[in-house]
């Protein structure tokens, strides 16, 4: 088999742990958790974010997340969406890590409601009291970096810039910041929110990224099962792409058929 | 709303996510749950701010005035 082929060839690492699927996918905005469950599925994603949420005390016999999709064969990567500053985030994993036993964790401090975009300060010194109480943190970041250095420095063990606003799918708008992040990371690069349609996951893997996380773009399609087959498809592409090297562009045309021997 | 005949204990007075309850004095926190409908092993519980570690729920009594959260995992991005 060629080398491309195999699977187990090509795995990333993260926090110690390797991973075949550079794809992560959010269980977020799905219709129930049936789809949910058939989109992680036909995603190929081996892990998957979930939030952190109060127990509905009034209706507690509701299907929950996990008669769905098993932790146990699915890594849970527990995030802090919704969180605005590092106290609410520190706090929301540490419940996390109490419920789950979990310390591979998303890291994300919200600035704003309207853009989503991350507060870096708070972010940074939500990494620093994680990274010291031992977790793992995988951290949504601003595509800066000076931020995504200093996020490494306390503790980050992945840097994840977004391609665009949270929920948006207008695509990479970033990619020239998204390759300097690449090449200056000793960490891996994932870039997580923005990405739309496969071929902007493809863009994310053609310049380097580690991994791609989505869940809008996935579950707001009008089939969430087919298009999370597209992104999974569009994943590896852009991954083989990247390793394979592609070719230089130039200005004008160079034609593929011999000069010589014309008739 | 909790299987044991209440009015034959003392109650108390407590606060689970933002709710008030009255349940029996003396109950542990598992058993909390347990009649909440939660099973103890898919959530976590924070007691007045401070996370109680899940392997003594069972030994940690509810006391009147206390404030709950009780979270689990849902789906999110």
């Amino acid at each position: 088999m060629a080398r491309d082929e195999r699977p187990d060839d090509d795995n990333w690492q993260v926090a110690g742990r390797s991973f075949a699927s550079r794809l992560i996918v959010g269980t977020g905005k799905y219709k129930d958790f049936a789809q949910n469950a058939a989109a992680v599925e036909a995603s190929g994603a081996e892990i998957v974010t979930v939030a952190v949420r109060r127990v509905n005390i009034s209706d507690p016999k509701q299907p929950m997340l996990m008669d769905f999709i098993d932790p146990k064969k699915i890594t849970y990567l527990p995030n802090t969406a919704g969180c605005f500053t590092a106290e609410e985030a520190i706090r929301t994993l540490r419940l996390a890590r109490e419920a789950g036993g979990w310390t591979l964790v998303k890291l994300e401090v919200l600035g704003e409601a309207r853009t989503l975009y991350p507060d870096m300060v708070e972010t940074l010194r939500a990494t620093e009291v994680l990274a010291k109480e031992g977790f793992e943190p995988m951290v949504y970041c601003a595509d800066d970096p000076i931020a995504a250095k200093r996020l490494e420095d306390a503790g980050a063990v992945a840097i994840m810039p977004l391609g665009a606003p949270i929920g948006s799918g207008l695509g990479l708008q970033n990619r020239v910041m998204i390759r300097i992040l690449v090449e200056q990371a000793r960490v891996p690069v994932l870039v997580d929110a923005g990405v739309g349609t496969a071929s902007d996951a493809s863009v994310a893997m053609e310049l380097g990224c580690d991994g791609v996380l989505m869940n809008t773009a996935i579950a707001e399609a009008k089939d969430p099962v087919t298009m999370a087959r597209a992104m999974k498809g569009a994943v590896e592409s852009g991954r083989l792409a990247y390793r394979a090297g592609r070719m230089g562009k130039r200005r004008y045309a160079d034609p593929s058929s011999p000069l010589a021997g014309l008739i | 709303m909790f299987g044991f005949p209440v009015e034959q204990h003392e109650t108390i007075s407590i606060r689970i996510n933002g709710q008030h309850r009255r349940v029996p004095k003396g109950i542990s926190i598992a058993d909390l749950a347990l009649e909440l409908g939660l099973e103890p092993a898919r959530v976590a519980v924070e007691r007045n701010l401070e996370i109680v570690p899940r392997s003594t729920l069972r030994d940690v009594a509810v006391e009147d005035g206390d404030d709950y959260e009780i979270v689990t995992f849902v789906g999110g991005g």
